[in-house]
Order: structure tokens, then sequence, then C-alpha cells
């Protein structure tokens, strides 16, 4: 940990906006994990890849590279495409079992 | 003055992603989504990501979140439920998440504590020029795929949301 004075001179360490974007993927780990409805599963993956193209952005920025931001560009695009095709699934699976619940979606468990 | 910055949005960032994870109504969370990419497009523009943050904004803030309302909307989605949760991820959960970001924190303190500072201003590739040369150049062929990934991901979409036609 830096001092204090170096802090405000010298700006943000790397090391904070990798943690944050440590923090923010598990709390995206936690409520795939742990919610219930299928919409909020969904944005929890978002958040997941939020948070790695936020680490993406910090390591350009540290080696002084565009191509970190050109992976964030694609996990980006990928992440446009998965969210439409995902939803469409998900407006088949209601239309077909009228429920959201992901513990009543289990034809392939058994 | 970085600090500050960054100590206020991604406070919002984070406060907002344990209400997205937290809140029980759809809707909220999908609001607070939209929360944490606004703070997160704030923090690419300190990073010197000017082209990446208005991408974010436009994409994600957007048109994927209002995808996710709209689709929210569509189908009703209320509350959910409390029950049926094993108790053994109600006990271990909490626990387990943050050995988790305890973990992931130590081994990026130890590795990467002094590798240097973000300030802004000290990286300027960032820019549509920067993002634009090397996304034209170094990385053509996987730009030119990802326009075939978008055109199924569109006829996907359609044939799985279609009405079936009799």
């Amino acid at each position: 940990m830096p001092d204090p004075s170096q802090l405000i001179n010298s700006g943000v360490p790397v090391s904070w906006y990798l943690v944050l974007s440590a923090i923010l993927f598990a709390l995206g780990v936690a409520g795939f994990l742990f919610r219930r409805n299928i919409i909020t599963v969904f944005m929890c993956i978002e958040l997941m890849l939020n948070a790695v193209n936020l680490s993406f952005v910090t390591f350009a920025n540290q080696h002084k590279q565009v191509s970190g931001h050109i992976f964030a560009f694609f996990v980006m695009v990928v992440a446009a495409a998965e969210a439409a095709v995902g939803l469409a699934i998900i407006l088949t699976v209601f239309k077909n079992r009228a429920t959201l619940n992901i513990d009543e979606i289990d034809s392939l468990k058994n | 003055m970085d600090l500050i910055f960054f100590i206020v949005f991604g406070g919002i960032a984070l406060i907002s992603a344990i209400s997205v994870v937290l809140q029980r109504h759809p809707i909220a969370s999908a609001l607070s989504l939209v929360g944490v990419m606004g703070s997160i497009a704030v923090l690419y523009l300190q990073l010197g990501a000017e082209f990446l943050s208005m991408a974010q904004i436009i994409v994600y803030a957007g048109a994927v979140m209002v995808l996710f309302i709209f689709v929210i909307m569509l189908l009703n989605a209320g509350a959910e439920s409390r029950r049926g949760r094993s108790w053994t991820a109600q006990l271990l959960g909490l626990p387990a998440l943050l050995a988790f970001i305890a973990l992931i924190g130590f081994f990026v303190q130890r590795g990467f504590s002094n590798v240097g500072f973000v300030k802004f201003g000290n990286f300027t590739g960032g820019s549509a020029q920067g993002v634009g040369m090397a996304l034209f150049t170094d990385y053509l062929l996987p730009f030119e795929v990802t326009s075939v990934l978008i055109l199924i991901a569109i006829v996907g979409a359609i044939v799985l949301a279609r009405k079936e036609m009799d």
C-alpha cells in the first residue's frame, strides 16, 4: 500500500482497478449461482463480462497498448449477440413452460 | 483528483453491483446494472479508452439493457420467491464469496502492487482513431468474422422468437 502523499500526486494504483474488477466478477458469480430468476441470472453474466472488460482496459493502460481495447470491443460484440440470442431463448422457454424460475426448468436433469 | 474520481465511480459501480445481486425484482436489478455500466464507462474514460467508453454507453447501457427491460416487461416478470434454497448455500455462500474475493485480492496485491499508477492522460491511444487503426490493420480478420457472428445471432434470434407458422 503506497503512502497517501504519493497517491495524491501519482494517481490510482493499477492493482486497485484489478481488485475492483475481481470484486465485480465475484458478485456476478454469486448472483449467477444464487439467483432463481432466469433473467437476473442472465444479467449477472453481463456483469461478469463487464468486470473482465475492465481488467482488459486496465492492462491496456498499463502496457500502453491498444490491443486490450480491441479485445474488450470483441467481448462487447459477443455479449450483444449473446444477449439477443439468450433473450430469444428465454422468450421461447417462457412460451412453452410459463415459468422463469430456473428450478422448474430441469428437463435435462432426469 | 484521479483518486477521488476512482473512489466515487468505483464505489457507485460496487454499490450498484451489490444491488444487482440483492434486488428481488428483475426491473430493479436491470436498472442497477445500468448504474454499473455507466460508472464503468466513466472508469474507461479515466483509463484513456474514450472509444470504448462511448461504445459501452451506447451498446451496453443503451441497446442491451433496453432489450433486457423489454423482455422483463413482455414476460411480466415479478419478484422472485426466497424459498427453495438449500441451507448449505445459505450458510456457506457469503463466506465462500468473501474467501474468493480475498484470495484474488491477495494475489493481485502480490503480483501487481508495484507495476505503476493510472493517471488521466498518460495513455492516449484509445481514441476512435487509435482503435480504428488497430481494428482495420492488425485485427481485420477477427473484425470481419465478427460480422458473420452477428449475422448468425440475428438469424438465430428471429428463428427462436418467431411465431409458429401453420
